[in-house]
């Protein structure tokens, strides 16, 4: 029986004319069967199926019409309309393909389509104008007058012209040029500015007289060093202590132990722009970002004393023995003296923008301040005042702000500045009668200048392109090396008090010991013996 | 009465030869600043309380002083509108970098006093203070080398005045078309005022990328 079973299945399956049997049922007999079956279980699974398959199908079709792999939005939502199952998980409106749309482009770098940038485009400009030109062209169109067409058009076009590119209506202005032309630069000419833009190759170094070693002797991490060209956030004590703000902290770095205190941390969103010892180390002078100048005891790691009186954040300070000036973002120098209940003893007013330079003469004679306004002004001392209300010198030859200030150690009355980005000239000033003694353009903006104490030579510190520092012979400005190593431009140099180490702190978040003005052993040797000759002489004479 | 003979005030003129003499002293410091001629050929003068490096040479201070005298002419008349100084590549003609000083006259805001004559309108604003402003527009000059790109090239400059069409085009003088430059960036930097003009000084220049 078996056998003819498959064999009438067989034939069933064959017999294309035959009655359909096994296809979906008419209406009335599934009617029937379900009231005779109480269930619909068979013919519910059978719907799903054909949904299934075709939703297979638009997925191939989908992935067939779109090698790139980006959904075409509209196709998809065509065959997901195609199903007609309210399927909730899947139904166009809820799985929008757009994202997945908007991030190809971008993901895909390099691709095949081109995206127009339109920033620049004056959209509502182009459709107003657009717009007007066909009214206008309609316009003409019903009045079918062929004469006044093209009288009116070329003059409409300049001034439509005009008005999208220059925003301007042409017709009614008029441009004019002299008609001899101003010369033209000599051929051979190239722009001396080259140096502000192109990193080059450190120039070549200069054979000194003396071995300098150009490699740092300690590399110490300063994280989160404000980089900012108008504070001065490092300062080398008497006592071998260097004081360093990193974000809102200052840090202690005893240069003999190698010991690491945190002083304190600010509160807040307040920083520390300015630190300065005092000349007998232990004390510590604070400028702060709300315009305070706070001492600190460093020994007990107390503060002392908190002294008002700026309105804006203190960048610069420097010590005259009890006093302590301060120069400030609102360009106003404040004198105070530390002994004193009323602090503040006189008030320095000569620059219209922040002080980002403040340094006392060697012999407290005279006090140097540099601004944002390009300008140096140099003040003498006066009495208890602190300085003269009036600068004695106005020097107003640099051509950026000017932050690098240093007081010759061998003549009183010198004085080197350095200015900034647009300037890059170190400047040697008479401070006797004011006047320039001498120029060099450093091909890099100037951050700070240092006098050594044991050689005659100076050591500037640069930013781009080099960030390095250059020791020059003072005072023929002969450049005597490049130490480089920071990989950002250089903020601020500090001077150990045997004068035979710099510290560099740089941009990059290092701090960098350099031992550039080490005193030569033989001369040293020679020198103390040439002192145990001469005292034996007067011994001798003595006698 | 004799207050208002001691009140400073500046004409209509006095307002034009102000703004000519800052027009110098900005074209000047722009030629040195954006290294458009040897910065041998130029030396050192004292104004605004700043040290402003001014071309000694010739031809170049031939060149501003008749277009200066011409435009100051204009000003007084409050015929101009714009000055540009354009700078372009020698060989290539391409503008690479555009100085415009927008002229804006200032007269309706003040002057409400029936004293005074509305056809010759002055001003009490005090010398010192415009020059001080002057002083802020040239340092932002001079500091606009830190941003502004490399002009690598031989460039040399032209100076447009931007009139109303009333003005008639004495000899020697050509009118000319408008520059554009291809995908600029323009930055706006300080203003200044004589109580008669004001003056906004803005730069466009290409972008390298």
């Amino acid at each position: 029986m078996s056998q003819f079973n498959y064999f009438n299945d067989m034939s069933k399956q064959l017999n294309l004319d035959g009655e359909l049997k096994n296809q979906i049922k008419p209406r009335w007999q599934r009617k029937m069967d379900n009231s005779i079956n109480n269930s619909s279980m068979m013919n519910n699974s059978k719907l799903s199926i054909s949904y299934n398959s075709s939703y297979v199908s638009a997925l191939a079709n989908m992935t067939v019409n779109n090698p790139n792999k980006t959904p075409n939005k509209q196709t998809y939502a065509e065959n997901a309309s195609k199903k007609k199952t309210p399927n909730d998980k899947k139904s166009p409106g809820r799985k929008t393909p757009t994202p997945n749309k908007n991030r190809t482009p971008t993901s895909k770098c390099g691709g095949d389509r081109f995206i127009p940038n339109r920033g620049a485009t004056n959209f509502e400009l182009g459709n107003y104008l657009i717009k007007q030109e066909q009214q206008k062209q309609q316009e003409n169109n019903n009045e079918k007058n062929s004469d006044n067409n093209i009288q009116k058009s070329p003059n409409d076009k300049i001034r439509a012209i005009s008005e999208a590119l220059h925003g301007v209506d042409i017709t009614k202005k008029r441009i004019l040029a002299y008609q001899t032309k101003a010369p033209a630069p000599p051929e051979d000419h190239l722009n001396p500015l080259k140096v502000v833009y192109s990193t080059k190759t450190p120039m070549s170094m200069k054979s000194g007289s003396r071995y300098i070693p150009t490699i740092p002797e300690r590399i110490l991490d300063a994280p989160d060093i404000i980089n900012d060209y108008y504070l001065n956030l490092l300062d080398w004590s008497s006592d071998n202590i260097v004081t360093v703000a990193l974000g809102q902290s200052v840090y202690l770095w005893n240069a003999g132990t190698g010991n690491i205190e945190i002083l304190f941390e600010n509160q807040g969103s307040d920083h520390t722009c300015s630190l300065s010892w005092i000349e007998e180390g232990r004390t510590l002078a604070v400028g702060n970002s709300n315009g305070a100048v706070e001492l600190w005891d460093c020994v007990n790691m107390k503060r002392l004393r908190v002294m008002n009186g700026h309105s804006a954040r203190v960048g610069s300070l420097s010590w005259n023995s009890w006093l302590i000036s301060s120069g400030s973002r609102d360009g106003n120098i404040i004198h105070h003296d530390v002994r004193q209940r009323d602090h503040q003893v006189g008030t320095s007013n000569g620059h219209s923008q922040e002080i980002c330079g403040l340094k006392w003469s060697l012999d407290k004679k005279f006090l140097a301040s540099g601004g944002n306004d390009n300008i140096v002004n140099v003040w003498a001392a006066e009495g208890t005042s602190g300085t003269s209300s009036t600068p004695l010198h106005v020097l107003n030859e640099h051509q950026a702000a000017v932050r690098a200030l240093a007081w010759s150690p061998w003549q009183s009355n010198v004085l080197a500045t350095g200015g900034g980005t647009a300037d890059r000239c170190i400047k040697y000033w008479n401070i006797n009668n004011g006047s320039c003694t001498k120029t060099i353009d450093t091909m890099s903006q100037v951050c700070s200048i240092l006098f050594s104490k044991n050689y005659k030579e100076i050591i500037s510190a640069h930013g781009y392109a080099n960030n390095q520092l250059t020791v020059w012979k003072y005072p023929s400005m002969v450049k005597q090396v490049d130490l480089t190593g920071h990989t950002q431009r250089v903020l601020q140099l500090a001077m150990s008090p045997d004068g035979s180490n710099v510290m560099s702190a740089g941009a990059d978040e290092t701090l960098r010991l350099w031992k550039c003005f080490a005193e030569d052993l033989t001369v040293k040797t020679k020198k103390s013996a040439a002192k145990d000759k001469t005292s034996f002489l007067t011994k001798q004479s003595i006698r | 009465m004799s207050k208002q003979a001691i009140k400073n005030s500046i004409t209509l003129k006095g307002s034009a030869a102000i703004i000519k003499e800052y027009l110098n002293y900005g074209v000047n410091s722009i030629l040195f600043q954006r290294g458009i001629y040897p910065a041998e050929s130029f030396v050192p003068a004292q104004q605004y309380g700043l040290t402003i490096l001014v071309s000694k040479d010739e031809k170049i201070k031939d060149f501003l002083k008749n277009v200066l005298s011409q435009a100051e002419e204009w000003l007084a008349l409050n015929k101009v509108e714009k000055f540009s100084m354009v700078i372009s590549n020698v060989s290539t003609k391409e503008v690479l970098e555009c100085w415009d000083f927008r002229v804006d006259s200032e007269r309706n805001d003040q002057n409400k006093d029936p004293n005074v004559d509305p056809t010759n309108p002055t001003s009490s604003k005090e010398l010192k203070k415009i020059q001080a402003e002057i002083g802020a527009v040239m340092r932002q000059i001079a500091a606009t080398v830190s941003y502004l790109p490399l002009l690598e090239c031989i460039c040399s400059f032209d100076l447009l005045i931007h009139t109303l069409k009333d003005c008639d085009i004495p000899d020697n003088w050509n009118e000319t078309e408008n520059v554009s430059i291809k995908n600029s960036q323009v930055v706006n930097l300080k203003s200044f005022s004589t109580g008669l003009h004001k003056l906004d000084t803005v730069v466009s220049y290409k972008m390298t990328d």
